[in-house]
């Protein structure tokens, strides 16, 4: 996803006069053509993400347009309070990229995992999360972004989406797959990892497979579609990479409580920290998790 | 025609009497950076410059300033601390104009002023940025992150004032983290340093235009409840309301009579 991020953020560096980025000494081997297209207005502000955050909250009062990337846990967590007073109690239209999401790190370790990212930023005013599910959908969140007139957290990952899977159009919610089975909700990429095991399942044992790639969830925004799958099913069962505190998950439940559509079992699936107290790959930390494409076959 | 000192003197009785009606403290660090706020806004900045509160516990000072402009009214100044009230304890987001972003939490102002100036400088914009601190503020590690921004990317539209008066919260700043030498630590950064007395209103303004060429810091010497005899120096006036003999006394002081 780093790619398709590098690649349209300099076509909008060409077109945007509002353009500006900000990175914390990350993009080695990979921003280095948005640096030379966007010369001036690409920054590395270093190693200090606090000054950066309110930085980009300065540059936006001042009526640019400030793109800020770092991996995750850096840009959430370490300026926590700049994101909150600068950015969000201004409603400023500051975009915060946090590569890395969930445990994408693998084995660099807890430091570097985000895993209540969302669920933390969710928390402050005004504040928008998108969570890019495919490659394919970073260019479109990100024109759209661009033109977004308030704070927003752009969480990405690795791409893990099958070569042969034809995506329906980029939605907000969007359903991968048909199926008698439960109502699946996952968030990120660990979906295309998902789609392969679920797509060889018979559509008696198939769930319907739906990804959310915006939040928070609202009652107001679930489709139909999802609903009419859900009453059918009467199970819900959410994947996310990200813990319970916090999660897409939570939010969906109480979004269908609040209308009273709430299912007969629910099944959440997420983060769970450091569970053996040992470090590996993505697959490493998915699998202690139950997040594993394996663990949620023997579920269904 | 009334002289600047007279302008700057009805200021401050009018910041007492502000505070005193709202029953509010946080006297003695608006009394300190009064003399600084008041000459930036009168007598050096310019229409298209923009000015940052860091110090946001000197929201009263800032706000009588407002009102001395005539951007703020006596109604406007009754409402200070009150149930409904635009004018907060601390400036508030969106609470006037003149304020471009809320403040009270130490750390965040020079930051937020670098990005104001930096983007000034990339859209070509004319206008300088000036960022007031107290001293004490400097134990916030934010700050050297600031700092070292904002000699590396030359921010010569930006000026920051610091406001020393040497005390803070629940101690001198010499007790509690040793801050000096202070204009030395700036000089290690790149800034040049020019040291003052905040009080002496010819003094700041000629300081703010020696820094016209910036990134300058004004090292601003200052007393703690300046003008006022019983609160100069006194860590206590730093939270403290003023009752009403107090309050009497304070006023014949600054007023003179």
């Amino acid at each position: 996803m780093r790619n398709v991020l590098c690649e349209t953020l300099t076509g909008l560096a060409a077109d945007d006069p509002r353009f500006v980025f900000l990175t914390g000494d990350l993009g080695f081997q990979a921003l280095e053509p948005l640096r030379e297209a966007a010369g001036p207005r690409f920054l590395n502000a270093g190693v200090a993400e606090q000054n950066m955050v309110s930085v980009a909250a300065g540059l936006a009062r001042a009526g640019l347009r400030p793109w800020v990337y770092s991996i995750a846990p850096f840009l959430y967590a370490r300026p926590y309070e700049q994101i909150r007073n600068d950015v969000c109690l201004h409603d400023l239209p500051v975009k915060l990229v946090g590569n890395g999401g969930g445990y994408a790190y693998g084995v660099m370790g807890g430091t570097h995992h985000a895993l209540e990212d969302y669920g933390a930023l969710l928390c402050l005013p005004e504040m928008r999360a998108f969570i890019p599910a495919f490659a394919s959908d970073v260019p479109i969140l990100i024109r759209r972004l661009a033109d977004f007139d308030h704070p927003a957290y752009l969480r990405l990952g690795r791409c893990e989406l099958p070569a042969e899977f034809a995506l329906p159009p980029y939605a907000p919610w969007r359903r991968l797959l048909r199926g008698e089975g439960p109502t699946l909700v996952a968030v990120g990429p660990l979906a295309g990892g998902l789609l392969a095991a679920l797509s060889a399942l018979p559509a008696s044992r198939r769930p319907a497979f739906w990804i959310v790639t915006e939040l928070p969830i609202t009652a107001a925004a679930l489709p139909t579609e999802f609903l009419d799958d859900l009453r059918r099913s009467r199970h819900l069962y959410v994947v996310e990479e990200h813990v319970a505190q916090g999660s897409a998950g939570q939010m969906l439940a109480h979004a269908l409580l609040e209308p009273g559509e709430a299912p007969a079992r629910f099944t959440h699936r997420c983060a769970r920290g450091y569970i053996s107290g040992r470090y590996g790959s993505q697959g490493f930390h998915r699998r202690e998790c139950g997040l594993d494409a394996e663990s949620i076959l023997r579920d269904l | 025609m009334e002289s600047f000192a007279e302008v700057v003197r009805k200021a401050r009785a009018r910041l007492l009497q502000m505070h005193y009606e709202s029953g509010v403290g946080h006297i003695g660090g608006n009394l300190s950076c009064l003399d600084m706020l008041m000459t930036l806004h009168h007598r050096v900045m310019r229409e298209e410059d923009a000015f940052l509160l860091s110090k946001g516990h000197a929201a009263g000072a800032l706000y009588v300033t407002l009102w001395s402009l005539g951007r703020l009214s006596d109604d406007d100044l009754r409402q200070f601390h009150r149930d409904g009230t635009k004018l907060s304890g601390h400036p508030a987001p969106s609470g006037h104009p003149d304020i471009p972003f809320a403040t009270g939490s130490l750390g965040h102002g020079l930051s937020l002023a670098a990005g104001m100036a930096l983007g000034r400088r990339l859209q070509g914009q004319p206008g300088r940025v000036f960022c007031l601190m107290s001293d004490g503020e400097w134990e916030e590690g934010s700050n050297w992150e600031a700092l070292l921004f904002v000699a590396h990317q030359k921010l010569d539209n930006l000026t920051l004032l610091v406001d020393a008066n040497g005390l803070q919260g629940f101690g001198t700043t010499a007790e509690v983290a040793g801050l000096e030498p202070l204009a030395e630590k700036f000089r290690a950064f790149g800034l040049p340093v020019v040291e003052i007395d905040g009080h002496d209103l010819q003094a700041i303004a000629e300081a703010c235009a020696r820094a016209a060429d910036g990134p300058h810091v004004i090292l601003a010497r200052t007393r703690k409840g300046c003008g006022v005899s019983f609160m100069e120096n006194r860590m206590e006036w730093h939270y403290l309301p003023l009752n009403e003999a107090q309050f009497q006394q304070a006023m014949r002081e600054v007023c003179g009579e």
